[in-house]
């Protein structure tokens, strides 16, 4: 036996079994802190701080319960927010976040580790995402080995494709939920595996987890019970699926169409071990047909009569992408729901995308029952990824563990340091090309069926069969393998080439594009230092300190969140969408002229209107940017009083300049945004740099609202609502009035007023 | 295995005679196979898996009545039903994996799973599903 790089000879198997798992201790130990500290740019280039939206209310949430208690959690019911339905907070929302952060708070409490809640928040991401580093470890490692395993927890610890939900501060319900997916998978194959009821049980404890942190419980509500379908279709039917699957389904009465199915293939089959005859199975397969097809015709009849409605919105729109464009535009408006761009594949996931495809096909080779999983988990999330970018991390896992085994196959192959016998006596007739063939067999049986040859090698084995058939009977089939060392070193040095760049690009991904926390935003200096843009917290400051505590503040309900986290005020709408009618009255109060909204803010006890503002700054997250948005939501409401054509220009441009339309220079909207915005210029020609239009020099005026605060630069202006007129005109006029009497009084002074 | 096959041949003989047959012969191959399925499982199944049958058809039965109950009587205490019949369909299947992995004709199948194990499984399981049965009684 040749080997092409010399190997120890001395050392006992079980110290190189000891040095493997210490080395694979080690190796996770690093992953672990990789994963962790990748996550923390956010914290470095910024601080300790809540990002975005929907993490504001879990955080928000979180803290009532470290306060206040689980029960009195769970019967909260928020009178500040959806002013003035309220929100029952309690039964509207996914527990298993908040609870694990107050399980993990009162945990380091007592024993005495004064931890504050807000940083167990911020960092409950990057830690979970350590212990998905481990759980995809675990289900990978039952897929191939424990090698690719490794692989694969290091790709799922810096793949961005996962990092972009999980980086410190990102507090949502994503940051538990992979663990809990990946988790629950690994559970479910070692379930099928042994045919233990206990690992199922666990998989049912696990998945009950699942469902109290996040939506996307229903994917593995349908992953199992389809992987289950999918054996039984095989015929692979067997003792351990029933006991795997029945354990899991027992606790949650779910998926029943192929729990029944089970039981009667279970019965079946245990008839079929008493009486054994053809005739029998015939039967059986006819049943179970027509059972099958019977039960799904009424199903669907049943859905199309109205009976049953199983389907919402964000399930249609997951068939039909133009679905939510067409009929609800709350879902459409949300960017996340969007479909996914090609680019934004190879940005998330790199050179795992192109190992993707290699890995499914390396399942297909062995196809034990775990690797029909992987397949079908592929092929589910790799559509649905393509429908909606949020849904880019349920694909990520899976590109993740098929990635890691196409790659340590590889590995395998070259690593390997045993050649092909080459017999002596055939190299000396035939040259070192044509060994034989009897030997070819017994190499291929002692490196291994999987490490030997490599797919293509495989591949291409029946043809060289046949051309060696077709030679004459001196020469023998060519001698597949790898000899030397420098063919090793080629392969290897580009992989490793490949996976230094894969470090490198997640690196670069993560700091630029994912560690932003949208509360704070950063530029840079001429000078290349940085300059933080502190806005939004400082215009959440001020509704704070300056208003009563009761006040009403309306915005669009992207910062319904923030409002009520920073500011602790009122809001009318928020960042759970759950009441379209009256996001519209916001986008109607929004996209109608001073006279139209005035009532409406008066109805619902405005006190303060926030718009945000980008044009000053060139910060393209901006109102105007959303306004179609409002727009149309409004429209979908109140179809005859706001349409949206009317809101773009005759040639069907959407301008803010002086070209804009009437119905654009009218709006509340329009009007809150660029208010004064020429002064600023000297009375110049205004430029809004996120749309690079020039702004007219007349500005627009306000008579029913008044500026209360503009922050620092211009991010967000709130205005104050006026209250009706004293004398019983209405306040356009008196508002002529005064100024027709006192022309002489200068902004500064109306300014100091509003504030107070 | 001797009776097994023995039992499948007085099975197939009177159905392939009957080919042709009218519904009397219908009905006799279908009581002949019952029966044949009757012995043979009376010869082959250890008393353990009977007795685990036994719970089984209890579970059954059980859970029929409470059906048949809800069905003509009264739903009333909507959750009590679900909780009760979820709790016998449940108990069912952990039992019927039980049995699963004590048949030693699985025994191939189930190589990493003792009886021993198997029974704390079935132990474990049925704790986990009361938990949520007990949490539906509302």
């Amino acid at each position: 036996m040749s080997t092409a790089y010399p190997l120890p000879t001395n050392i006992s198997p079980t110290t190189v079994a000891n040095t493997a798992s210490l080395l694979r201790i080690v190796a996770f130990g690093l992953i672990s802190g990789a994963a962790i500290a990748s996550r923390l740019f956010a914290v470095i280039n910024f601080e300790s701080i809540i990002h975005e939206f929907d993490p504001w209310f879990n955080y928000r949430a979180t803290r009532v319960l470290a306060a206040k208690g689980f029960y009195e959690f769970w019967n909260w019911f928020d009178p500040t927010a959806w002013y003035p339905l309220g929100r029952v907070v309690g039964g509207t929302v996914y527990p298993g976040l908040m609870a694990t952060s107050g399980v993990i708070y009162n945990f380091l409490h007592y024993f005495n580790l004064p931890v504050d809640i807000r940083n167990i928040c911020v960092l409950l991401a990057p830690g979970f995402s350590a212990l998905t580093a481990w759980a995809t470890y675990m289900f990978t490692a039952e897929m191939k080995d424990p090698s690719a395993g490794l692989l694969a927890a290091a790709f799922i610890g810096i793949v961005p494709g996962y990092i972009s939900r999980s980086v410190a501060g990102s507090y949502d319900n994503e940051a538990i939920a992979i663990f809990l997916l990946m988790f629950t998978f690994y559970l479910w194959i070692k379930a099928l595996k042994l045919g233990s009821a206990l690992f199922g049980t666990l998989a049912a404890v696990f998945y009950f987890y699942m469902v109290a942190a996040w939506g996307g419980y229903a994917f593995i509500t349908n992953m199992i019970p389809v992987h289950a379908l999918v054996l039984l279709l095989m015929g692979r039917f067997s003792g351990r699926l029933y006991v795997a699957y029945c354990s899991w389904t027992s606790e949650h009465m779910g998926a029943l169409g192929v729990f029944g199915l089970l039981q009667i293939v279970a019965f079946a089959s245990l008839v079929r071990s008493h009486v054994s005859s053809k005739q029998f199975q015939n039967l059986l397969a006819i049943s179970v047909v027509t059972m099958g097809v019977l039960g799904a015709g009424a199903f669907v009849v049943m859905t199309y009569k109205g009976w049953i409605a199983p389907w919402t919105g964000r399930f249609y729109s997951l068939w039909d992408t133009g679905y939510a464009k067409k009929y609800i535009p709350i879902i459409a408006s949300v960017s996340e729901h969007q479909p996914t761009a090609w680019p934004s594949f190879f940005m998330d996931l790199q050179l795992l995308i192109f190992l993707f495809p290699a890995g499914v096909i390396m399942c297909f080779r062995e196809l034990r029952d775990e690797h029909v999983f992987v397949i079908i988990y592929a092929v589910v999330a790799s559509y649905f990824a393509g429908v909606m970018v949020r849904l880019m991390l349920t694909l990520t896992p899976v590109v993740c563990v098929s990635a890691a085994v196409a790659l340590s196959t590889l590995l395998d192959t070259y690593v390997e340091a045993r050649e092909p016998d080459v017999p002596e006596g055939r190299t000396e007739a035939n040259g070192s090309s044509a060994p034989d063939g009897k030997k070819t067999k017994k190499a291929g049986g002692a490196v291994g069926s999987q490490a030997s040859t490599t797919a293509v090698a495989a591949a291409s084995s029946a043809i060289s069969d046949f051309v060696s058939a077709t030679r004459s009977s001196a020469s023998s089939p060519r001698q597949k393998g790898i000899w030397g060392a420098d063919t090793r070193l080629v392969i290897l040095l580009n992989a490793i080439g490949m996976l230094v760049f894969f470090v490198f690009h997640c690196t670069w991904v993560t700091s630029n594009a994912y560690s932003s926390p949208s509360v704070v935003l950063a530029s840079t200096n001429p000078d290349g230092s940085q300059h933080i843009i502190d806005d939004y917290r400082e215009a959440y400051y001020w509704l704070r300190m300056n208003t009563p505590q009761d006040a009403v503040v309306m915005s669009w309900w992207d910062y319904g969140y923030q409002i009520a986290g920073m500011a602790d005020r009122v809001t009318l709408v928020d960042n759970n969408t759950w009441n379209n009618t009256h996001i519209a009255t916001v986008g109607k109060a929004m996209s109608s002229p001073e006279e139209v909204a005035y009532p409406i803010l008066r109805k619902h006890d405005v006190d303060y209107v926030l718009v945000i503002f980008g044009g000053l700054l060139g910060y393209s997250g901006d109102d105007i940017n959303k306004f179609l948005w409002m727009v149309r939501i409004a429209q979908g409401v109140w179809p005859d009083e706001i349409q949206e054509p009317n809101y773009f220009t005759p040639q069907g441009e959407y301008r803010v300049d002086d070209r804009a339309s009437e119905a654009m220079k009218t709006s509340l909207m329009y009007k809150m945004s660029y208010y004064r915005l020429s002064e600023l210029y000297g009375g110049g020609n205004a430029v809004d740099r996120v749309r690079n239009q020039q702004i007219p020099k007349v500005g627009p005026t306000l008579d029913y609202l008044e500026e209360a605060f503009t922050t620092e630069n211009w991010i967000v202006r709130i205005y104050k609502v006026r209250k009706e007129d004293t004398l019983g005109r209405d306040l356009k006029t008196a508002n002529a009035f005064a100024q027709g009497k006192k022309k002489k009084r200068s902004k500064p002074v109306s300014r100091r007023r509003a504030i107070v | 295995m001797a009776p097994k096959s023995s039992s499948s041949f007085t099975f197939t003989k009177p159905s392939s005679q009957s080919a042709s047959g009218s519904s009397n012969t219908v009905s006799t191959t279908a009581s002949s196979s019952i029966s044949a399925l009757l012995s043979a499982y009376t010869n082959q199944t250890t008393p353990r898996l009977k007795f685990i049958d036994a719970f089984l058809v209890f579970l059954v039965s059980s859970g029929v009545l409470q059906f048949v109950y809800c069905v003509l009587v009264t739903n009333f205490p909507f959750n009590a039903f679900l909780a009760g019949f979820s709790s016998t369909v449940g108990q069912f299947v952990l039992t019927a994996s039980l049995r699963q992995q004590v048949n030693p004709e699985n025994k191939v199948e189930f190589k990493e799973v003792s009886h021993e194990r198997a029974f704390a499984d079935f132990v474990l399981g049925s704790i986990v599903l009361h938990f949520f049965v007990y949490n539906f009684l509302g």
